[in-house]
């Protein structure tokens, strides 16, 4: 595999493969010396065009646990403010002897359309409201050593609540959690779905209260506030009071249950709990897989040669 | 690591060649559990007796043969070996030539400073693994002194490294496949394709 631009291209067997491989990063990550020699000479380069602070700073860190070198492209110091094309740009850097690019971008797509531009590998890292792979990857992985789910999803119900119709995260996560054998539910309004669900392997609920007492995973998206002014909910508030995950509603989880958020969260808003008062909340957990999870994909595209044992040598 | 490269061609007509390698047995299972009686008592009596000692098996052929190494250790000194695994997958010099064998975590569980480590592999070849697993165990401590088991030590070194403890000696050529399982070492002429 040379390219991680979606849940889709990387399959079932894939996501699996990535999955157990992340086992060998998270141990390297628990050692005193958390640094490996294994990609020494790559250079990767982050490129992103939207803001960001856990992605990028995991996947430089990521890179540099596997001593990779890395580059940042922040669009606001750039000649992109010069009017330099995005294709531009990128045969610019690519022409300095590029192994991986790592790129966030407001449009979808751009990462297909940029790898028909180099030679490099490219991680999407967010691509508008379309895919966002690792961070799907991360959760999966989160989920499997939580619950203990080395073999699979199968039996668990997970719930992702919030706009699902403007986020890239339950788009990754919707198909990686039902590759890995669960059931899915998404939770929001009408006006926070995307226009079609056809072919989309989920149930739809309207409510928080109709699901908070069964799920296994209660997977929490951020509620867009650049997004109020299009009205799509009638008030934070009320956004709240229907979706949000209140400290009535945390007291009614099972047990077991996890709570997840991709983050940056809105205090108040779809979290009205202080996470850290919750037993089952995983958040913290999130940003700490995400880094050997970013490890395992770029070991897998720019490491691993032919690609994980069992590919065709 | 046999190269499955070897009988992988495919007949101008499609389908598959079926390779029948011509295999010989070279020890049996009762052959290589004598071999690991006598390695344990070897690492006694080098290091006389246990002090420090931490068995280290390489992923993955070398994690079956510590455990056996260990208990046979246990038959013989009531003092027990800590034994570990050590994944060298991402220090090995042909990172991005060959695949990587995932699920086989490291795991080393003692601290490894003034410690005598005992590598232990199934096969010694050109002893590039090996030398990887020293930068590798190097991450978790200072060892006092590193030694090398190996069950079956076939030639062909490409760098200056010797094991210290044998349990056969099997002059091969290149092209052959050495196998070794608790059933017993096999040696398999390959087929050039």
């Amino acid at each position: 595999m040379k390219h991680l631009r979606s849940i889709a291209e990387l399959g079932p067997d894939g996501l699996r493969q990535l999955l157990e491989l992340t086992d060998h990063m998270a141990e390297i990550n628990r050692r005193p010396v958390p640094k490996v020699p294994a990609l020494r000479g790559k250079t990767v380069v982050s490129l992103f065009f939207e803001d960001s602070t856990r992605t990028r700073l995991s996947f430089e860190t990521a890179a540099k646990r596997l001593s990779a070198d890395t580059m940042t492209f922040s669009v606001s110091t750039s000649s992109v403010n010069k009017g330099e094309s995005l294709r531009d740009t990128i045969e610019t850097v690519a022409a300095m002897g590029i192994d991986a690019f790592v790129v966030r971008h407001q449009s979808s797509g751009v990462p297909w359309q940029i790898s028909r531009w180099t030679e490099a590998s490219i991680i999407n890292a967010g691509d508008g409201w379309h895919e966002h792979p690792t961070q799907a990857l991360l959760d999966c992985y989160t989920i499997r050593t939580a619950l203990n789910r080395t073999e699979g999803f199968d039996g668990l119900h997970i719930a992702i609540v919030g706009d699902i119709k403007h986020s890239r995260v339950a788009r990754s996560d919707v198909w990686a959690f039902a590759a890995l054998g669960a059931r899915v539910t998404l939770v929001a309004p009408q006006t926070l779905l995307p226009p079609s669900l056809a072919g989309w392997p989920v149930e739809v609920v309207h409510h928080i209260d109709d699901v908070v007492e069964k799920v296994d995973v209660l997977y929490m998206l951020r509620m867009q506030r650049e997004r109020m002014h299009e009205a799509l909910v009638p008030s934070l508030r009320e956004y709240t009071a229907n979706f949000g995950l209140t400290p009535v509603r945390a007291e009614r989880l099972q047990e077991h249950t996890l709570v997840m958020h991709p983050g940056p969260m809105n205090r108040g808003v779809e979290m009205a709990v202080d996470p850290s008062e919750l037993p089952g909340s995983m958040i913290a957990q999130q940003v700490t897989n995400g880094v050997a999870v970013r490890m395992a994909v770029l070991f897998h595209l720019l490491g691993s040669g032919s690609g994980l044992a069992g590919d065709p040598a | 690591m046999p190269d499955s490269n070897l009988n992988a061609a495919t007949p101008p007509d499609g389908g598959v060649f079926h390779v029948e390698a011509p295999t010989k047995t070279v020890l049996g299972p009762d052959d290589l559990r004598r071999a690991i009686t006598r390695i344990a008592h070897e690492i006694i009596e080098r290091n006389h007796g246990l002090e420090g000692v931490v068995l280290v098996g390489l992923q993955r052929g070398g994690v079956w043969i510590a455990r056996q190494l260990a208990e046979a250790i246990a038959r013989i000194d009531p003092s027990s070996v800590p034994v570990g695994a050590v994944d060298v997958s991402m220090y090995r010099d042909d990172v991005g030539l060959r695949p990587l064998s995932p699920g086989a975590v490291t795991d080393i569980p003692v601290n490894l400073d003034g410690a005598v480590v005992v590598l232990v592999d199934d096969v010694l070849f050109t002893g590039r693994t090996v030398r990887a697993a020293l930068d590798a165990i190097n991450e978790y401590g200072r060892p006092r002194m590193v030694q090398l088991a190996v069950m079956v030590d076939r030639g062909h070194r490409e760098l200056p490294i010797r094991p210290d403890f044998v349990g056969k000696n099997l002059p091969s050529s290149r092209e052959e496949d050495v196998r070794v399982s608790p059933d017993g070492v096999s040696i398999a002429t390959a087929v050039r394709s």
